[in-house]
């Protein structure tokens, strides 16, 4: 698998996918696409990147073991749902808002933090699973 | 009530878990004198409970609470009459002394932080359980009450009999607290009520439910395991493994009388049958002998105590089943004077165990002179176990024999059960209470001299109360006894009964009870070779047959696990898609609901298509060479799968599927390359047959199950209402992802902790290295 070729385009196709996934995700409220979704979609992309350069790579591009990062999107799912509560309304209930980004209105809602989260367990934990089986093969 | 008097109850019910938490570091700062500190906590919950006795002893009643779970209708509320109320006083007011004691019994060990909190948590347990006014709130303080015993019973934990007591009292009464579950749920059903307060609005309602007798059973179930009842009275002399302190508080005073308190409680609606009358009494009546008679048999002074504990429970029991108002009130008058007094025969135990390193009655003796502070309280608390006139203990026993009498065959029985376990009592009470400290002076394993404050503290004033309450008799009645006789038995009753001696039938019984007491008392070494013997003889007890239970649930789960779980995955496999099978054809056969026969749909030619690249996938997959192959193939059936959703209209899940199975595709094949299988298939035909049938069936059968249920009419009014609010109420035009992540968010948070435990699964699988073979030894281990 470790082709010249491969090596070479595949950070940067890693990086498209990635920016892509980024993209699915937070379309994903009035298009296709969402959390779950763009998660696979960044999943593949560490898997390709592995494939291609090893594993340390990755592990070293990502920083956090992806367990990790599966637990933090758990735990940013959760807390979005909880703030819910702060408000008096049942628990999970979406709350908006708008700010202003550089002069551009951008809603702002719990429902996103809560997609956010889903990315990142689909992300951590496919990601840890398919680093787990390919590192073996060198190991 | 007012909103600031309920505020404060439900603080003095936190309380003792606020204690339990800062207990450690308290304990750690100011060693055993914490002690001081913290028995503060159950001393103010005292004092707040004590305020409501004025009113309550007036004939009124107390509920509140706060709404919990609006959607269930479930609410953390409490409920205070006469019954509650007492115990709530027992429990708060023996509680403080049991903690200063615990500051004295555990001076200097290691956890004592860790066992104050222990307690403290207890108590606040057990002061949920007896104000509890809803059933799940009533059930959850239950049920703690049997968690925090576990951690009290296996307290010096690196002991096994100490473990092992833990174990059994947690199987025995965790066994109860589910009977308990099942029969509120039953009368739940039964009656539509969910508050023990309404309950006891209800009349007869209960009694009348065809369901009485499951809802009587069942509670009974509850309520005989919590209280030791014969026959699963074997946890409790065994869970004499925990520290002295708590013997003295959970195995004398407290938890175990949870059970007595269950019954006194729902006597008014579930009491007065015929099916009441005769249980309580027979199971109560066979514990009070079986308890009193395996307590001769004993020499440890914790164990002669805890036998006639169970005897005590037994009593408790019988007389609550008799039901009659005479006999209400002896209950009610032998459980506040058992409290008090058996509360501080386990502490002078303790204490005599403390200072003189034994515990043991033939290896003690004349500790009188070493021990005078100690030695007063026994006795104070061995005459008022004993019936003595002048002390508490001889009121509830007036009240007893006049509850019960001659008046017919069946409480004549009684009578003489009552009064052979009260003469056994009288003679072990003051066996505990008498050999260790008269006589000569026996030499024991520790130079004997009289505890610290600390230790002498509580059973001195439990021992003077049993005879102060008695005499002030009727401050204690008005305040008291008369108010719980009331709750119990549901209507206004006042207890008279003085430490006058009055001449009659209760009289005379009391003599014969002290003669026989007094008789045994001098003949108890050869009345414990004899029940030795006796004992010996059978050879087998309920404690047995609980290991002996214990040990074949093991061997059973043990071979279920080798028969389900043997280890291979061929096997696995074959019985997973077996199931889904039967799980989708047996209904569809049972209630005819085979689907009709489609017609063939007219289509579009790159349907067809579509259609044909997925079969040739399928076909490639079963003529594939090498593993590989069929991998991949596998995915060409699922990509065009994925194009279908997309003609159909579902680019989200199109999307979610291509994604998926790439990610399949990818992973099988990491997975194949790491499980070193060789790159074809060489399998027996007969197993290639059988696979085949298996896949076969299975993708029919949800073939099938699709077709019928596209078949059936569609109820539109979820899709209605996703499609017409999704912009409204949720601000998203993708339905799919709004109902994903807003209209059935739960569900999605719910999935995403199943993936990542999936996930942590996985991981740890292929992580596993080498497996250790499991044999049968090692699991019962």
């Amino acid at each position: 698998m470790r082709t010249l070729i491969f090596r070479t385009v595949a950070p940067y196709l890693t990086s498209l996918m990635i920016l892509f996934s980024i993209f699915v995700l937070l379309r994903g409220h009035n298009e296709p696409g969402g959390g779950f979704i763009g998660g696979l979609i960044a999943a593949s992309a560490f898997a390709i990147y592995g494939i291609a350069c090893g594993v340390s790579p990755v592990r070293r591009a990502l920083y956090f073991h992806p367990m990790a990062i599966s637990g933090f999107g758990l735990l940013v799912s959760a807390i979005s749902g909880w703030l819910s509560l702060a408000f008096k309304v049942p628990f999970m209930t979406g709350l908006w808002t708008k700010v202003s980004v550089l002069g551009v209105p951008v809603d702002l809602s719990t429902v996103l933090f809560f997609d956010i989260g889903v990315y990142l367990v689909v992300l951590g934990s496919i990601t840890s699973v398919a680093l787990a089986l390919e590192e073996r093969e060198h190991g | 009530m007012t909103a600031d008097s309920q505020w404060l109850t439900f603080l003095a019910l936190l309380l003792p878990f606020a204690a339990a938490a800062i207990a450690p570091v308290l304990t750690k700062a100011l060693k055993h004198n914490a002690a001081w500190i913290l028995a503060l906590a159950p001393a103010l919950i005292f004092l707040h409970f004590s305020g409501f006795v004025g009113n309550i002893s007036e004939g009124e009643t107390l509920s509140a609470g706060y709404v919990w779970i609006p959607s269930l209708s479930v609410d953390f509320s409490w409920f205070l009459d006469g019954l509650s109320v007492t115990f709530a006083l027992l429990i708060t007011g023996i509680g403080t002394l049991i903690v200063l004691y615990a500051g004295g019994y555990l001076k200097g060990h290691e956890h004592q932080g860790r066992f104050f909190s222990f307690i403290l948590m207890f108590m606040g347990s057990m002061l949920g359980l007896v104000v509890a006014d809803s059933f799940l709130t009533l059930f959850v303080f239950w049920e703690l009450t049997s968690i925090t015993s576990f951690l009290l019973i296996g307290f010096d934990h690196s002991r096994e009999a100490s473990r092992r007591a833990a174990l059994q009292a947690l199987v025995v009464t965790g066994l109860g607290g589910l009977s308990l579950l099942a029969g509120l749920l039953v009368i739940w059903g039964a009656t539509g009520v969910t508050s023990l307060s309404a309950l006891l609005a209800s009349e007869s309602a209960l009694r009348d439910a065809p369901l009485y007798m499951a809802a009587l059973l069942l509670i009974l179930g509850g309520a005989f395991t919590k209280s030791a009842q014969f026959p699963f009275h074997f946890w409790l002399p065994n869970a004499m493994e925990a520290p002295t302190p708590v013997s003295a508080y959970l195995h004398s005073a407290t938890m175990v009388k949870a059970g007595v308190y269950l019954l006194m409680r729902l006597n008014p609606v579930l009491g007065d049958t015929v099916a009441w009358e005769t249980i309580l009494p027979v199971f109560g009546g066979a514990t009070l002998l079986v308890g009193t008679l395996l307590a001769m048999r004993q020499t440890d002074l914790k164990l002669m105590l805890a036998y006639t504990t169970v005897a005590s429970l037994g009593l408790l029991v019988m007389l609550t089943g008799v039901g009659s108002e005479k006999a209400v009130e002896a209950a009610v008058l032998y459980l506040v004077a058992h409290s008090m007094f058996k509360g501080a025969l386990f502490m002078v135990a303790g204490l005599v165990d403390h200072e003189a390193g034994t515990r043991d009655v033939t290896r003690l003796g004349g500790l009188r002179k070493a021990m005078p502070i100690t030695f007063t309280a026994a006795v104070l608390a061995a005459a008022s176990m004993g019936g003595v006139p002048l002390f508490f203990g001889f009121l509830a026993k007036e009240e007893i024999y006049a509850g019960l009498g001659f008046t017919d065959g069946w409480t004549s029985l009684l009578t003489l059960v009552a009064l052979t376990g009260n003469g056994l009592m009288f003679a072990i009470g003051f066996a505990v209470a008498l050999k260790p400290f008269l006589g000569n002076k026996v030499e024991t394993p520790k130079h004997a001299h009289e505890g610290p404050v600390l230790l002498w503290l509580g059973p001195l004033v439990l021992g003077g109360l049993g005879l102060v309450s008695a005499l002030v008799s009727g401050l204690s009645h008005e305040l008291v006894s008369s108010p719980m006789s009331s709750a119990v038995l549901g209507e206004p009753v006042t207890v008279t009964i003085s430490t006058v001696p009055h001449i009659g039938m209760p009289l005379v019984l009391s003599v014969v009870t002290v003669a026989l007491g007094a008789s045994v008392f001098v003949m108890l070494e050869r009345g414990r070779a004899a029940m030795a013997g006796i004992l010996t003889a059978i050879g087998w007890g309920p404690d047995r047959g609980f290991d002996q239970v214990m040990r074949g649930l093991t061997r059973l789960s043990f071979r279920v696990t080798n028969i389900i779980q043997n280890g291979r995955l061929d096997y696995y496999m074959t019985a997973t898609f077996v199931a889904v099978a039967a799980a989708v054809l047996i209904p569809m056969g049972l209630y005819d609901e085979w689907p009709t026969p489609p017609q063939l749909p007219r289509m579009p030619f790159y349907e067809w298509t579509v259609l044909l690249i997925a079969l040739i996938g399928l076909g490639a997959v079963i003529y594939a060479r090498d593993r590989l192959t069929a991998i991949v193939s596998l995915g060409i059936q699922g990509f065009a799968v994925a194009l279908i959703f997309m003609l159909l209209g579902a680019p989200d899940l199109s999307f979610t599927q291509f994604m998926v199975e790439t990610l399949s595709v990818v992973i099988l094949a990491l997975v194949m390359t790491r499980l070193r299988l060789s790159p074809t298939d060489h399998r027996p035909t007969g197993e290639k047959v059988l696979d085949v049938a298996v896949a076969g069936t299975c993708g029919a059968a949800l073939g099938l199950m699709l077709l019928r249920v596209t078949q059936v009419p569609f109820n539109t009014e979820l899709s209605d209402f996703f499609s017409q609010y999704s912009r409204v109420i949720a601000h998203g035009r993708n339905i799919v992802n709004v109902i994903l992540v807003d209209f059935r968010g739960t569900d999605t948070l719910g999935e995403i902790a199943v993936v990542m435990i999936a996930g942590l699964a996985i991981l740890a699988l292929v992580r596993i290295r080498s497996v250790k073979p499991i044999t049968e030894n090692r699991e019962e281990g």
